[in-house]
Parts: C-alpha cells; sequence; structure tokens
C-alpha cells in the first residue's frame, strides 16, 4: 500500500488514522517463512508507553509446519499488529492474542489467515480487556482457497469491558471456496460477572483483588503457552 | 453475638424501583448457638443473607447489625467477611479460570491480612484444605478444577463446607444450603454444620424445609413473614410448621 489508508478501507476502520499518518510510509512487513516440517514460535510485544507501534508480519508456513504466534499489545497511544499467513499442504497456524488498553489508547490486531492448500489449520484466540476510553479490535479474514480440501480454521473472540466507555470492536471474516472445511468463529463482548465479585467478596477478597483474578483467568485461555507474555499482561491489569 | 435489631431493608428492582423487602427485623443468636429462619417463599429469606453480607443492590434503610459489638453495616463485604461473617450461597457462583484453591487460599490470605494475621504458606494452606475436603468428601482434584465449574448441586453445597471450614467464621449465616441435596449430601452438610458449632460461634440458618433440622438440631426456630420475625419456638416449632404450614403466620 503506498497511499494512506482511510477509515474506509476495511482492515483500517477502526484505526487511528491521524497517528499512521505520522508514521507513514510503513516500512515493509517482516516476512518469515516457516519451512516444511519445522515448528516455529515467534511472539510480539508492544509495550510502548505512548506513540505509534505498528508491527506487520508476512507468514509464510509450509507443508506440515507449524507457527505459534503469541501477541500481547498493551502499549503505544495506537498500537496495531498485523498479520498476514499463508497455509500450505497440513500447516498449522496457532495465535494467542492479548489487547490490553486503559485511558484513551487504541490498539487492534488484524490477522488474514490464508488456507491455500488442503489439511491447514489454523486456531486463533483472542482476549481483549479494556478500561477507560480505551478501544481494542480484532480484524480476523479466513480465506480459504478453492480445491483446499479438509481445512478448519477456528477463532475465539472475547472482550470485557472494565468501563462502559471503552470500545470493543470484533469482525470476523469468512472467505470459503472449498465445500468440505470446518470454519467456526465466535466473538462476544461482556463485562464482569456481578454474582462472581460478590461471591468473592463474601468471602473476603477485596474488589481490587477479585476484578484481577477475573481479569487474569479471562486473558489466561489466549496466553497458556507463553508465560513470559501472561507474566507482562497480569502485571498491566494488577497496575 | 449477631445482634440484628429493628432491620429494614429494600432491593433495587429492575426498573430502578426500590421495593422494601426486610420490614423491622429484630433477631439475636447468641455465641453457642443455631437458629434456624423458616418462612414462606418472598419473606425475605434470601434477602436477609445478601443484606447481612453486604451485597450491591441491597439497601439498609433503618436498623442496625453487629457482630460481637462491631457495626457489620458500617464495613464493605469482604470486610464483613474478615469479621467472622460467612454467607453459604442457595446458588453458589461459579468462576471459570480460577482455581478452587487459589480462590479459597486469596480469601483465608485476605482475611487474615485484614485482621493483622499472618498469611498462611502454600504447604500449610494446603495441608488445611486436604483435610476438610476429605471430611466433606470432595477429592483434591476437584478443589484443582475452576471454582463449582461443572459441580453438581450436590458437590456445590459441600464446596460451600470446604469453604466455610477452612475460612472458620464466626458466625455462619448459611441461606438454603439444603435445597437440592440427596440424603447423603444433606447429611454431608449437616455434619458440616455441626461441626462448626461451638460455644465461640453462631449459625443461622435459612431453609425452607424442616428437613434439615432433623439432623442439626436448632436452639431457636423463627419463623420469617413479610419481612419481620412473627413468631419464634423452639425445634418442635419447626415440626409444627411442616404439618401447619404458615397459612396461620400470614393471615396474622
Amino acid at each position: 500500500m503506498t497511499a494512506l489508508p482511510t477509515r474506509k478501507d476495511e482492515a483500517w476502520r477502526y484505526s487511528d488514522i491521524a497517528a499512521v499518518a505520522g508514521v507513514w510510509p510503513l516500512a515493509s512487513p517482516t516476512r518469515l517463512v516457516v519451512a516444511a516440517g519445522e515448528h516455529v514460535t515467534r511472539t510480539i510485544l508492544q509495550d510502548h508507553v505512548s506513540g505509534v507501534a505498528i508491527d506487520s508480519l508476512d507468514v509464510e508456513i509450509e507443508a506440515g509446519a507449524t507457527l505459534t504466534l503469541h501477541i500481547l499489545a498493551m502499549g503505544g497511544d495506537y498500537g496495531r499488529v498485523a498479520v498476514d499467513v499463508t497455509l500450505g499442504d497440513g500447516a498449522a497456524f496457532e495465535m494467542g492474542g492479548v489487547i490490553l488498553g486503559r485511558d484513551d489508547a487504541n490498539r487492534e490486531i488484524v490477522t488474514t489467515v490464508r488456507h491455500a492448500a488442503p489439511n491447514a489449520t489454523s486456531r486463533q484466540t483472542v482476549r481483549t480487556v479494556l478500561d477507560d476510553r480505551a478501544t481494542g479490535s480484532f480484524l480476523g479474514k479466513i480465506a480459504v482457497a478453492r480445491g483446499a480440501q479438509k481445512s478448519d480454521a477456528v477463532q475465539s473472540v472475547k472482550a470485557l469491558l472494565l468501563s462502559r466507555t471503552a470500545t470493543a470492536n470484533a469482525k470476523p471474516e469468512l472467505e470459503i471456496f472449498a465445500d468440505d472445511v470446518k470454519c467456526a468463529h465466535g466473538a462476544t463482548v461482556g463485562e464482569l460477572n456481578k454474582d462472581a465479585l460478590f461471591y468473592m467478596a463474601s468471602r473476603g477478597i477485596a474488589a481490587d483483588e477479585a476484578r484481577a483474578l477475573l481479569t487474569e483467568a479471562f486473558i489466561a485461555d489466549a496466553l497458556a503457552e507463553a508465560p513470559d507474555l501472561a507474566e507482562r499482561a497480569i502485571a498491566w491489569l494488577r497496575r | 453475638m449477631l445482634e440484628i435489631t429493628d432491620l429494614h431493608a429494600t432491593v433495587d428492582g429492575p426498573n430502578g424501583e426500590r421495593r422494601a423487602i426486610l420490614n423491622g427485623l429484630t433477631l439475636s443468636v447468641a455465641a453457642g448457638q443455631v437458629h434456624a429462619i423458616m418462612g414462606p417463599n418472598g419473606a425475605g429469606k434470601s434477602t436477609l443473607g445478601y443484606v447481612l453480607a453486604g451485597r450491591a443492590g441491597y439497601a439498609v434503610t433503618g436498623g442496625s447489625v453487629t457482630l460481637d459489638g462491631t457495626d457489620l453495616l458500617a464495613l464493605d463485604a469482604h470486610e464483613r467477611a474478615a469479621a467472622g461473617l460467612f454467607l453459604g450461597l442457595q446458588y453458589p457462583v461459579e468462576i471459570p479460570g480460577v482455581s478452587n484453591l487459589t480462590f479459597l487460599r486469596t480469601a483465608l490470605n485476605a482475611q487474615r491480612r485484614a485482621r493483622g494475621e499472618a498469611e498462611a504458606s502454600g504447604a500449610e494452606f494446603l495441608k488445611l484444605v486436604k483435610a476438610h475436603a476429605a471430611d466433606f468428601g470432595l477429592s483434591l482434584d476437584m478443589l484443582k478444577r475452576a471454582v463449582n465449574v461443572g459441580f453438581s448441586g450436590g458437590e456445590k453445597k459441600r464446596n460451600e463446607m470446604v469453604q466455610m471450614a477452612v475460612l472458620a467464621p464466626r458466625v455462619a449465616v448459611l441461606d438454603e444450603t439444603d435445597s437440592g441435596l440427596d440424603i447423603d449430601a444433606l447429611r454431608v452438610v449437616a455434619d458440616g454444620i455441626n461441626r462448626l458449632r461451638s460455644p465461640t460461634t453462631a449459625t443461622l440458618l435459612i431453609t425452607h424445609y424442616q428437613r434439615l433440622l432433623d439432623y442439626v438440631v436448632p436452639d431457636a426456630v423463627h419463623v420469617l413473614v413479610a419481612g419481620r420475625i412473627v413468631r419464634s419456638g423452639g425445634p418442635e416449632l419447626a415440626r409444627e410448621l411442616e404439618t401447619s404450614g404458615y397459612a396461620l403466620d400470614q393471615a396474622a
């Protein structure tokens, strides 16, 4: 892309365009090839105190290879992680992403997962926790090519609003040109469970601690296999 | 020990209106005693438990509640627990992602900190929980699972009893802890209540049926109708209510 995107561009509809303009044009995406049969693990951490953070990753996962990607977007006034993945025959893409935001932060994860060949699997688990006036967005496109039979794609997207003035966006998009595939996606936006908060209080747990336990449990699914990132996320939640 | 005097309370309705549920409830439970509160649906039994525990949405509009002289109504819900109050819920809440062990250890240590006591170490806590869990027929494996998630009704109530035993409250208010239990689970729960019985603790059993009182013989039985105690008596009152119902009390 050479021209500055606008909010009319699908992949930028929730973005802070003014912030993007300040760093335009963007550097080329980082390119990663996972060779056939290999298993590679990567993490993307955005923890800038302020400013703009944009990470773009183009990945090719060759036949029978696996990429496990963990993303923690908790920095920058505007933060964006864009991942474009192309899967070979029998390849696997496992992604756990967490977006954390408070004050006026705007953070987003944008993925395109291309099932270009048969028998590939993709699992994306995204958890977002937002407070104050923060915005958190996940835009996830799954494209299954003609002939990519036995594709198996799952997207689980959940957002937790700690304040009614925060905004969560979830935009799953499926584009399927094969007829023997499994594609499942679910998106929810909710608040902390008041019954659980009272239950914890009735056992002696103060409100701050109760909220921390519940939010930590909420993000746990996405970072179960990335203890370092999970620790950072928990420290942020307890701040 | 637990002194409830002329308690008036309202509950927030769905449209922001407030409904008066407790209308001058007075009750005194001395140390070492077990009292039962019985009454028809809608009398305010569960409300009483929530008001004592300090649940949001329930407002006290008059009267007082003290635990050994401490004004409970001036405390937040979690401070009331640290002061020694325990509310056993009719429907224990499921908390996905938080294990029973984490939940209970966090609670125990929060209470201890609030009272200026030393926190329990991991080993100390585990020993304590293991002993009590075995008493109530819950395995340690179950306690490693998320709070009440996938537990049957009976297991949830046993879990309440394990929590009560570990937290060792001075006053336990048990809201229909007996509802939905088969006879074996009922015996287990009754056993837990009897075990907590001591000269320095008090228990308030809120119940719909007399069944639990066959296993936990109360020192006093009170009939709650329309938000106040209309009649009090000994254990025989529970059996009488079982046959005659509340019609007489409601008419009065």
